[in-house]
């Protein structure tokens, strides 16, 4: 950012720098988006939106995240259990990586050096060695295992049990469950508040999150929905994203077609944004100032800017996006 | 079809049915597992002769139909169980076709009140929910579709499950006029329950816009099933029966035992769709959803149960997943409290339906929606968009609160 004392010749001067930083190669951030139907990846760039390439993968791609190091993206392909390992740089799949049965979802630790992998047929989360691929444990937890979260600190990983309704929580010293909290009906995904105090736990077929705290495993609150002219049971809680101050969250709501903004402080619902149909995962782009929404119905991401808390633009991709990641 | 024919009691006397399930929800379990508590539930079935031949090969009747959807869903609860402290059990009860219900049930519930998953026809139904033994339990009724059982002969211990007839015509009335195919041929087959049906589906026409157009009382023999030449017969007989003069859009037939409703796609006079109670059918489940989680779900049922997951095997699933939430999430150990539970806003079932399912105050009818499917495919799921209703979307299909005639004791 241009200082304040910045002025005339010396703006224009900077922002020709900036250009010409691009024009020298470093891309702008990518999305990477999962197309559960059409067994592909769609990139996208991040400024235009344009589609830079479509991966083929294997079988039913859900889960995807980038590792730590932003150099390879992983995605789970849940009929053909494995992992496919996309390189940023080449926009190729270089590697696969078998998880044992169908896997939905996945995280990495902090270093990226472990995989967590929920595999959705067989109430497991099978521990992957990212370096070897070698399966270092599995562990056994409720039924349709999904979203995993992972502490800060890195000793806790939590993982929610879609069709059991808990969420479970892992000692990654020892890889015993410590801990189940039921929570409403299907649990789809897990989120620590930046500050650590609680974990947020969406369950989208009873319609709320659930506020955990992760030290006493208490529910400290339940937030629920109401938007006026949408019958109770279409509103199904699933992604959810924390500004980096933690000041604001974004819950997409499924079958709502809304994506709300949450106070964590008071737990209000500031907000509802109208997006695609059947919103499921959120990211941010790498600065934040953007959250992308994959809407499963309508085929496309639609564009939230973060600071006016308006949908802007929606880009088709593939059949049934399922969840993106962003490489700077 | 082998279906145990003895009555089995010796198993079930030893239990003490609600002597046993007394324990405090002071704490939650905090680690992986906590000592569990046994929790029994009843399935009871009557052997009932199997029909006669299916009018398809393909059609097969398994004799765990419903019973594996209520075991393969035991597992499931019991994993939530574990972590929870709970184990129910499935005690199965098979009694003899023709069984005295009323004597049975003295024998069976001897112990005290039950929560019974009922696989009976809609007489023994009633007969089970009127015998003085089970004045007092909680029988989910995972069987039948009679809309008598949630209007006049409804009853405050029974929760239904299945769609009814009603919401069942509903559904498709709502996907044809949807599709503004709005003038239909009901024909309509020999039984009362067709009549049931053919007025369902009148009913529909009338809520919704569309018109009966032409009605017929199909009443030719259907013995062609199963001969050397029963194609030949049938290509004969079917373009008669649905002959008429007037214009219609699509037939609705109303054959609740599959006699020839079957047999009618291709072989209508007019090139004209077939729905109701065969061809495109409204239904609870089909092994061809896989929308909302449903997928996994059939791989779930395909590995334990080793066929396809039908609608009753769903009915009977979502019957034991209802009785592990009563107890788990809502706490209750009584059939009484149950039954309050199953009746307040603070209940819920998860169906795959991508939404979650409770039950009408009005009648104990599982508020569902309902998916319009044909052999291979599923087509669409009601209700659909832009029937509006000022509470509840779904209490669009079937009979709504001023519509009931249920008056149930409390």
């Amino acid at each position: 950012m241009p200082s304040r004392a910045m002025t005339g010749r010396g703006a224009a001067l900077l922002f020709t720098v900036v250009l010409c930083s691009f024009a020298a190669g470093a891309r702008a951030s990518e999305l990477f988006v999962s197309n559960e139907v059409d067994d592909t990846v769609t990139v996208l760039d991040g400024d235009s939106y344009k589609v830079i390439a479509t991966i083929p993968t294997d079988q039913r791609p859900r889960g995807i995240v980038e590792t730590p190091d932003h150099k390879s993206v992983l995605v789970c392909d849940g009929d053909s259990s494995n992992i496919d390992v996309i390189d940023t740089k080449t926009l190729k799949v270089v590697r696969k990586i078998d998880t044992g049965p169908d896997p939905e979802t996945l995280a990495t630790s902090l270093s990226g050096d472990e995989l967590y992998v929920s595999n959705e047929n067989n109430a497991l989360v099978t521990i992957i060695n990212y370096a070897t691929g070698k399966w270092i444990t599995q562990v056994p937890v409720g039924i349709e295992p999904e979203g995993l979260a992972v502490s800060r600190d890195g000793r806790i990983v939590v993982v929610v049990s879609e069709e059991t309704s808990m969420a479970h929580f892992i000692d990654t010293k020892t890889w015993q469950v410590v801990a189940n909290v039921l929570v409403d009906t299907r649990p789809r995904v897990a989120v620590y508040t930046p500050d650590q105090r609680y974990l947020w736990v969406s369950s989208e077929v009873g319609g709320t999150v659930s506020v955990i705290d992760p030290r006493s495993h208490q529910i400290v609150h339940v937030i629920n929905f109401q938007i006026p002219g949408v019958d109770k049971q279409y509103i199904g809680p699933i992604g959810i994203q924390f500004t980096a101050d933690g000041r604001t969250a974004f819950v997409a709501l499924g079958r709502a077609n809304r994506v709300a903004v949450v106070d964590p402080k008071s737990y209000e619902v500031e907000k509802y944004i109208l997006v695609g149909q059947r919103p499921w995962q959120l990211t941010f782009s790498p600065d934040r100032s953007k959250l992308y929404v994959a809407n499963g119905l309508t085929n496309d991401v639609t564009i939230i800017d973060v600071s006016s808390e308006k949908a802007t633009k929606s880009v088709p991709v593939g059949r049934l996006p399922w969840g993106i990641a962003v490489v700077p | 079809m082998t279906v145990r024919r003895a009555v089995r009691v010796s198993g079930l006397l030893t239990l003490a049915l609600l002597a046993g399930v007394s324990r405090s929800f002071a704490a939650p379990a905090a680690a992986g597992t906590a000592p569990a508590h046994t929790f029994p539930i009843v399935y009871l079935r009557e052997a009932y002769p199997a029909p006669a031949v299916m009018p398809s090969l393909l059609e097969t009747y398994p004799d765990d139909l419903g019973l594996a959807g209520a075991q393969d869903a035991i597992g499931e609860i019991n994993t939530t169980g574990k972590f929870l402290g709970w184990r129910f059990k499935l005690y199965v009860v098979t009694l003899p076709a023709g069984a005295d219900m009323a004597a049975q049930a003295r024998k069976v519930f001897a112990r005290g009140p039950s929560v019974i998953v009922a696989d009976l026809r809609a007489d023994d139904l009633l007969k089970l929910a009127d015998a003085p033994a089970t004045k007092h339990a909680l029988i989910l009724d995972i069987r039948t579709s009679e809309d008598s059982l949630r209007q006049r002969d409804c009853r405050s211990n029974v929760f239904h499950i299945l769609p009814s007839q009603a919401m069942r015509a509903d559904a498709l009335a709502q996907f044809l006029v949807e599709k503004r195919w709005t003038r239909w041929f009901l024909l309509q087959g020999p039984t009362q329950q067709d009549a049931v049906y053919a007025a369902d589906v009148r009913r529909s026409a009338a809520r919704y816009g569309a018109s009966v157009v032409a009605a017929r009382s199909y009443d030719y023999n259907p013995g062609s099933r199963r001969s050397d030449t029963g194609y030949q017969q049938i290509q004969t007989q079917m373009p008669l029966a649905t002959q008429v003069g007037s214009d219609y859009d699509v037939l609705f037939v109303a054959d609740e035992t599959d006699l020839f409703g079957d047999y009618l796609p291709y072989n209508t006079f007019d090139a004209r769709p077939v729905v109701g109670t065969q061809g495109l059918v409204a239904t609870a489940w089909t092994p061809a959803f896989q929308s909302y989680s449903a997928l996994q779900m059939q791989n779930r049922f395909q590995l334990f149960a080793h066929r396809d997951m039908t609608e009753r095997d769903y009915s009977g699933w979502l019957a034991v997943n209802i009785v592990g939430d009563a107890v788990m999430r809502g706490r209750q150990l009584s059939p009484a409290g149950m039954r309050a539970y199953l009746r307040s806003d603070n209940f819920l079932v998860a169906g795959f339906k991508g939404e979650g399912l409770t039950f009408r105050t009005w009648d104990q009818q599982l508020r569902q929606p309902v998916l319009i499917a044909q052999p291979l495919m599923v087509v669409s799921m009601s209700p659909q968009n832009g029937f509006l209703h000022p509470d509840n979307t779904t209490d669009t299909l079937g009979f709504d609160r001023p519509e009931t005639q249920c008056r149930l004791a409390q």
